[in-house]
Formats: structure tokens, sequence, C-alpha cells
């Protein structure tokens, strides 16, 4: 089963080869065996057998949709209902929430089944998930390489065939840059597009949730899942959710106007074999129809330092919250309450959240604050600009999603600058608030390399089908590791 | 050296809307400790506000009455740092753009001159929780009740000059936003507070001097100790030689004093910045004119036109405009008993009289509108004196019925019948010829004890008008 896709999945379901109770009995069976990956923090046998025969029942009454009794992993980010949600962090590593995040809830109610949470780093703050307190999360490819991060858990459960899909966030590639390193497809919707109610905050305004799946395809179906208006969230979009997946039927590239941008096709320290994959991935596209020009983001060199103070400072606030009072990590008899915070978050928090916090407090200091966040904001808007004004000659723009393949564990770890590195492609794309994915595109010294495409804002639609049509003339994607039973 | 004081008022009044500004928990006043606080309140991991269009609506009806610029566009703020009763560690407040911006209050003075108070800014922000800290032996408590209730920050001009200007003004804004029904005003339960902002100068200097933040100010009454004392503490420090520091001062009310709280060098850094959870507040012209369409008559205005329509002096229009309750309970009077300074008198005389020793509000009184001025048609009527007035509303006051029922009743019905008044003058002149030889001697102002004498003997129920007349008639002649 675990070569399937959510789509084959539905399809055998719905003959009757399988129940949605026997694909979940295999689910937790292959993530028993692929334990030394560490995907998962938790794991929910009992609550996810219980809502296969749910999913069963529904089929048999004739209320079945497409992801009905589908096995699915969330991330530990994601608030479950009385089902530890610990964000990677030694902080949370006891708090049950008493409520569903949004994206949980949709998916529940579209009838997937939740087998567990998977690891990611430490509060999504990391390329590589090894910040996480739960330990690192090897790639299935290469046990002694990374996954990618934040969303690393997610990544490698998918990848590994744990299950089919899961579900992932991006602040600055989160979702993007561990779907290149593990050879899936991965989806950073349009910032608003699905609701962060429920969603552990990082940076507010750059975290979006988003699909992590083995085809464009299945990505749609996920979307369309996740996506819906939740005034729960201001800064959710209300605005009709389309049916992403009839819109890719017979989707071919014919006229597709794809631009290149030149800042990140001649980046400094990309890898020769990424850039030699994103070229023929550009072929690949050019061959199948496509219209594949060059253009420029003269302002993308900026979006790494710029998203290293708004990202911090955002985050500094955000996780001021925990601070030992009404949940979380709480240290032993403090003298007093200037102990309890220093001693609750000291303890709680591991060294690149507190980096960030640093960092972040820095930034928004009485002082700095104008020739920090004021400045990056308003640099921010330069790197939109940019957006906006290719989106008016192109239809996607597509470039490598991270400058290397899986790197080997601990290599950047004690090296924050090279790791912040891993997301020089992606991380312009948050701060313009654009949807984007990056789907497979062969391999380097055996490991995957992503291709990011980038669409307009709520341009989804064209953006799923544009990845759908590379699949159709590419088969990196149905490549899978070899995980030993 | 002559010293003048320099005095800002930073006024918060909590909105009566019926939900928090920023989640759908209840804002009722009293509840058992943390039942009012949800998801949100509580600052739980994921959980995002959602802002109270009341609460907007509410400030803009304030900004309408200050006459000042609602702002188009406002921005929400995270104000930063760590309290156990703040449970995100930010507050979210407004700080560059505030949904209100400069606007203007007119006081009254002492000396019956007004003085236009100029008003820098009202903004939106959400209220804290309580440290508790009796109950918990080595411990404090936390009730986040009142997390999340909904503040409007009204910040004035730092052109207040004496404690009892401050004053007026804090009455005039306290009155004001019980007339646009924004807040309750209930200063005991805090949905009403004051931080006052005191410096002092020499007369004639333009510059402003150190100031000291003045808190915990919750009466009329500590505002004007607190900054008297302050005033005085300042202009001895200077004239001591010494220097006032930029710092936090509390209230202590017991020993009516001043006291440092925390200074500057310990001043937070509250690292404001956009909130990036909630979008930018827009208003709409259309929206500000709907709310204006709603807007109240106001105090200066109602008061303009009560003297105007009804005659009243400006003291007294300023009285019966004090509250919107009060002003409507005159004005109904007038309607059904026709004579405005009469219902003036009466309502400001007797019922408030009544009223403030019962300790009841307006709304309270147990006698309505209707019933005053049937009461004040009686004196009209002349089926009853001013005076035996009185009588019969304290009898309604203690619940016998209308003025006509306690009039039967009672038998008060004025005597106007010049035979009878005539023969009550003649036995009180009989039995009185000592007094009324002395009288025919000159000494005139005995005339007072024959009107007794005879109001006596009627019940005070002669009319004394008829009564003067007669005696006066058969005295001289």
């Amino acid at each position: 089963m675990h070569d399937h896709t959510i789509a084959g999945l539905a399809a055998a379901l719905e003959r009757g080869e399988c129940s949605s109770v026997e694909l979940t009995r295999a689910a937790l069976e292959r993530i028993g065996q692929a334990a030394d990956l560490n995907a998962f923090i938790t794991v929910t046998p009992e609550s996810a057998l219980a809502e296969a025969e749910a999913a069963d029942a529904a089929r048999a009454r004739g209320e079945a949709g497409p992801l009905t009794g589908i096995p699915i992993a969330h991330k530990d980010i994601f608030c479950t209902d009385g089902v530890r949600t610990s964000c990677g962090s030694r902080m949370l590593e006891n708090f049950v929430p008493p409520y569903d995040a949004f994206v949980v809830e949709q998916l529940r109610a579209a009838g997937a089944v939740s087998v567990g949470k998977t690891n990611m780093d430490e509060f999504a703050m990391g390329s590589s998930n090894e910040t996480s307190y739960f330990g690192a999360v090897k790639t299935p490819w290469d046990r002694q390489a990374v996954p990618g991060g934040s969303s690393g858990g997610s990544a490698a459960a998918v990848a590994a065939g744990l299950v089919p899909a899961a579900t992932g966030t991006d602040t600055g590639g989160s979702i993007r840059q561990p779907a290149a390193l593990t050879g899936i497809s991965g989806l950073k919707p349009t910032y608003g597009r699905v609701s962060r109610y429920g969603i552990v905050a990082f940076a507010s305004s750059l975290d979006q949730a988003g699909p992590m799946a083995s085809s464009a395809e299945d990505l749609a179906i996920l979307l369309e899942g996740m996506a819906g208006f939740d005034r729960r969230d201001s800064t959710c979009v209300d605005r009709p959710v389309p049916d992403y997946r009839a819109q890719m039927v017979g989707t071919d590239l014919r006229g597709l106007r794809v631009g290149l941008p030149r800042e990140f096709i001649e980046a400094e320290g990309v890898d020769a074999e990424v850039s030699s994959g994103i070229a023929a991935a550009a072929q690949a596209l050019r061959d199948a129809g496509a219209e594949v020009r060059e253009i420029s983001l003269p302002n993308a060199g900026m979006a790494v330092p710029v998203y290293y103070v708004i990202a911090p400072a955002e985050a500094s606030s955000n996780l001021s919250r925990f601070d030992g009072v009404r949940y979380g990590h709480r240290c032993d008899a403090p003298a007093d309450l200037e102990d309890l915070y220093k001693r609750s978050r000291g303890e709680g928090f591991g060294e690149e959240v507190k980096r960030r916090i640093m960092v972040g407090t820095y930034a928004l200091s009485a002082g700095y604050y104008d020739a920090y966040y004021h400045k990056a904001q308003q640099v921010r808007r330069l790197v939109q600009q940019d957006f906006a004004r290719a989106f008016e000659s192109v239809d996607v723009i597509a470039g490598p999603t991270a400058p290397s393949t899986a790197f080997p564990l601990g290599e950047k770890a004690d090296d924050p600058v090279q790791m912040y590195l891993s997301d020089i492609f992606t991380i312009a794309v948050n701060l313009a608030g654009l949807p984007a994915l990056s789907v497979p595109a062969g391999f380097g010294g055996g490991r995957p390399i992503g291709l990011q495409l980038i669409g307009n804002h709520f341009d989804e639609g064209r953006l799923l089908g544009a990845a759908h049509g590379y699949q159709q003339v590419t088969d990196w994607h149905r490549q899978r590791p070899v995980v030993e039973e | 050296m002559q010293f003048e004081a320099v005095i800002g008022l930073e006024l918060h009044a909590q909105l009566a809307t019926r939900t928090k500004i920023f989640s759908g928990a209840p804002t009722a006043y009293g509840a058992e400790a943390n039942r009012q606080a949800s998801a949100i309140d509580l600052g739980m991991p994921g959980m995002l506000p959602v802002l109270n269009e009341q609460a907007v609506h509410y400030a803009i009806r304030l900004g309408l009455a200050l006459d000042a610029e609602v702002a188009g566009r406002s921005v929400f703020a995270r104000k930063n740092y760590f309290y156990p009763d703040l449970p995100k560690g930010y507050q979210i407040s407004q700080y560059e753009l505030p949904v209100v911006g400069t606007g203007h209050l007119d006081i009254e003075l002492d000396d019956g001159t007004r003085k236009r108070i100029g008003v820098t800014r009202a903004h939106l922000e959400e209220d804290a929780g309580k440290s508790l800290h009796e109950g918990f032996a080595r411990m404090t408590g936390i009730d986040l009740n009142r997390a999340g209730t909904p503040l409007l920050e009204i910040v004035s001009e730092p052109e207040l000059r004496s404690a009892r200007e401050a004053v007026a003004y804090m009455k005039k804004m306290h009155s004001l936003v019980r007339y646009l029904r924004i807040c309750d005003g209930n200063m005991q339960e805090g949905s009403f507070r004051c931080d006052a902002n005191v410096s002092v100068r020499p007369v004639g200097e333009t510059r402003f001097g150190t100031r000291a933040e003045l808190k915990n100010l919750n009466s009329f009454r500590f505002v004007e100790r607190a900054i008297n004392f302050e005033i005085e503490r300042q202009i001895e420090l200077i004239e001591e030689g010494g220097e006032v520091i930029q710092e936090t001062r509390l209230f202590d009310p017991d020993r009516g004093e001043t006291r440092s709280m925390r200074g500057k060098e310990q001043a937070h850094d509250y690292r404001y910045f956009p909130d990036p959870d909630l979008l930018p507040l827009e208003i709409t012209p259309a929206l500000i004119n709907a709310v204006r369409d709603e807007l109240p008559e106001l105090p200066d205005a109602k008061s303009e036109r009560f003297q105007r329509d009804y005659g009243l002096s400006a003291y007294d229009a300023g009285v019966l405009t004090g509250s919107r309750e009060l002003a409507d309970y005159f004005e109904a009077v007038v309607a059904a008993a026709g004579d405005a300074k009469l219902s003036a008198n009466w309502v400001m005389g007797e019922l408030s009289g009544a009223l403030n020793k019962a300790g009841l509000e307006i709304t309270q009184s147990p006698i309505d509108a209707a019933t005053l001025a049937g009461l004040l048609l009686r004196i009209r009527d002349e089926t009853i004196s001013g005076k035996i007035a009185k009588e019969v509303f304290e009898a309604i006051w203690d619940g016998e019925g209308d003025a006509d029922a306690v009039i039967n009743a009672r038998g008060l019905r004025q005597v106007t019948d010049n035979t009878a008044i005539e023969a009550m003058v003649e036995e009180a002149i009989a039995a009185n010829p000592e007094q009324l030889e002395q009288y025919r001697a000159g000494k005139t102002k005995l005339m007072g004890f024959f009107v007794g004498q005879v109001m006596k003997a009627s019940g005070g129920k002669a009319n004394p008008q008829q009564v003067n007349e007669i005696l006066k008639r058969r005295l001289d002649g």
C-alpha cells in the first residue's frame, strides 16, 4: 500500500479492495518498523483505528469523500484535541490542547484518519530537523542525512511510505525544503488560504499550513480538504475554495509562461547537480510546450536577511506566552517570579529557539526598531513588488527549491548561517505571501532534487496544474527510497 | 518663586461590550475566578485574536463626541512585557496609529468660565488579568476573567493646571462615556480608571518640568488628593534644591501620599510592533456616519438647549444634564407638569436630596417622573401649598400613593374659602390682645406671629397669600 497515492488508495477503498482499518493497520505497522527514522513524536493507534472504523462505516453508508479513510499524519505544531502537541520542544513536552487546529478539524471532517504527530524542528525553527527536543529525523534515502526541516518528520514519513500524506507548515520553506530533500511533493499555499487557528505560532505574518504528499494531484486533494474560510483567524481570506483537482484534469503545459529568475539560477553556493537538475527540469517543461524565459527578481538576495529580522521579531513575541505560569514546562521550586521565568524558559527552550528570541528581541528594541524591523518591512515590500512585476509576464516562476540535496546529519548544526542559507530560494515566497510548491526533479548523488514552482496570489489551481503537467511527463515523483522492513 | 502645575490624564474606560475585545468570553464583572476566560484570553498556543466590532463602534462614538478625527486606518500593536497576569506576554494595544486622533473636551471651571482641554488620542486595547496576593500562602493567584476586556485609553494634552481642573475634566469625561452608553463608569469595579502625569514649573516657563506618573487613583477624591500632594512634593523638592525624577508613583489613600513604584532606569522597553495576527482596522466614512446617526444628544448641547428652551440658569442646566438619565427624567416632568423652573427646583431639590440620602440613582427613584409631575400640578392649581407639597412628597416616597391620593387621604387640600379664613383670623386676633396692641403700637414684625397662628389653626392648609391679605387688612384697619 505504501506506494499508493491518496488518489490510488481512495479508488481501492471505493472498489472495496481494502478497508480503511486495513490501511490504518498497515500504516501503524510501517511506522513501528521505521522507528529509526524518528519521524513521529506521538503515534495514536487507538484513535486512528476508531477513526478508520468510522470511515469504513461512512463509506458503507455511501458518505465517502476523496479523503475518507486515508491515513495521514499531522506535524506536531497543529493542536490536536486530547493529543499531546509538543511543537518539538521540551517546553510543550506534556502539553495536551483541549482543541483541534482548523486544519485538523477540516481533515477530520473530510474523513481522513490521523495516525499521529510528526517530528519537527523545535517551534519550526530549523532546516534540518536537528533542533527537535525529540531528536533528529533521518531521511529514508540515507540514514546519515537530514530530511530537511522544519516539517522533516512529515517529509520523512511520506517519503518512506509510512503514510500517503501529512500536513506541514511553512514559514520560510519548512514544507518545500524538506519535500525537496526527501523527494516528495509539498505545497505552501497563499498566505490566508488556510486558517492558522490552532497552529502554534512561529512568525504570524509568514506561517502557512500546507500539504505534503507524493504527487501534485494528492496536494490538490489535500488542499481542498484544508482550505476554507475561518473567522477565528483574522488573516484568513474569505474566498471560495475551487475544485483544484478538477482544474488539473487534462492540464497540459502548452502555452504556460514559466519564468526562471536569473538570481536563482546564478546564485552562489548552489550544488552543480542541483543546477543541472533544474536545467533539465526547465528543458522538460519546454519540451512539454511551456514558454520558459529568464526573468529577474532583483531584490531576491535581500530575502534571507529580511526574513531573519522579521521572523525572529515575531517569534520573540509569540513565544513570550511560554512563561511557566499557565501551561508548558515549569522549573522546579522557583525562588521568585524572575527565577520562574528564567529557569522555565531557559530549560524549556533549545539553543536555536533561544538564539532567535534574542535576535528578535534585539531587532524590536528601542533605538534599533527603525534600523532593523522597520527597514526589513520596507525591503519586504520591495521583494513583493519584484514578484508582482514578474507575474505581469509569467504564470509561474520556476527554480531550485534548495541549494543542495540532503546534507549529512550534524554538518550544519553548529553553523546557523549556513543552515539559514538552506532556505535561500524559499524565503522570498513567504515574505511575499505567495503560493509555491516543490516537486521531485531528479537526483544528485542518489539524493532527491526539488523543483520549486511559485504562483501568483490564490493561483494554486494553475500552480498545481503546472506541477501535475510536469509530473505527467516525468516520473521522479514515483521514485522511492528502499526502506528496510 | 511661583509655580504652576502641568497635568495630563490617561483615562481608561472599560467598554460596555457583552464580550471581550478579542474573544467571545463574557465581560460581566464578579464571576468566579477564571470562569470567564476562554482559550484566547488564556493565551493558549495557536489561539488568535478576532476583533469585537462593537468595541470599534464605541470608540467611534467617543471620537465623534470629542469632535476628534476617527482614523480611516488604525493599527493594533503588541506591547511586550512579562507579567503573570498578562497571558500572552504582550498586550494588544494601539501605538503609532490610534483609532481616535486629536479632539477636545470643554470643562467648567470654578469661576464659571469654560476651558477647552485637548485630547491627544484615544486607542483601543485589551485589559490584563488580576494578580491576587491575598489568600495564597507565599504564592500569587491569577484571575484572568478581566483579561481581554476592551479598554479605551483616552489621553489628554498636558493642559490641566490644577487638581480641580483635572477632576473637572475627569468628571466630564466620565459623564460623557456614560451618556454615550459605552462605559458603565463604575469606578469601584475599575470600569473607569485614571493615571495622572504631573509636573511643575515656574510660572512663565514654557518648557515642561520632569513628570511623575501617578497610579492607583480610583476615585475622583483620590485624583484630587494625589495630584495636590504630588504638586506640593515636587515644589518642595525643587525649592530645597532637589530635582524631580521621572518615575511611576503609587497613591496610598490611607496615608494620603504618593510613593515611588519604579524609576526610569527600570522602565520597560515594550518593543511595540504591529500585531501580525490582526489586519489594520479600516473604518469607512459610511460606518462613521452610521454611528453618528445613532449618537445621543451630548451633554453640552443638551445643557444649552435646557437654558434656551426652559429658561434655566447655566448652573441648573449643568446639574440636570449631568447624566442622561437625570436629564430624561427632568424632561418627562416638565412635559407633564408644564413649569420648567418648578420642575427643575423639585428635581434638583427634594428629589435629588431624597435620592442622595437613600443612596439611589435616578433610575432607581421610587417616584417616577409622571408621579412627581402630578404633585407639581397640584401646586400649580393651588390645591396645596409648596410647604404642604413637601409633606405630600414624603408620603409619596413612602409609598402612600400618588399626590391626589395622599392629599385626599390626609385631607391636605388648601383652604381658600375667604369666610373660613376670616373666621380663623378673627379668632387669632381675639386670642392675642397683647400682641395686637404691640402691633398697632408699631411692632409690625408681629405680622409673622399672627400668620403663624392662623396657619397653625388651619393645620397648615390655609392659602398663605389669602391669610396675609386678610390679616393685614384687619390688623391695619
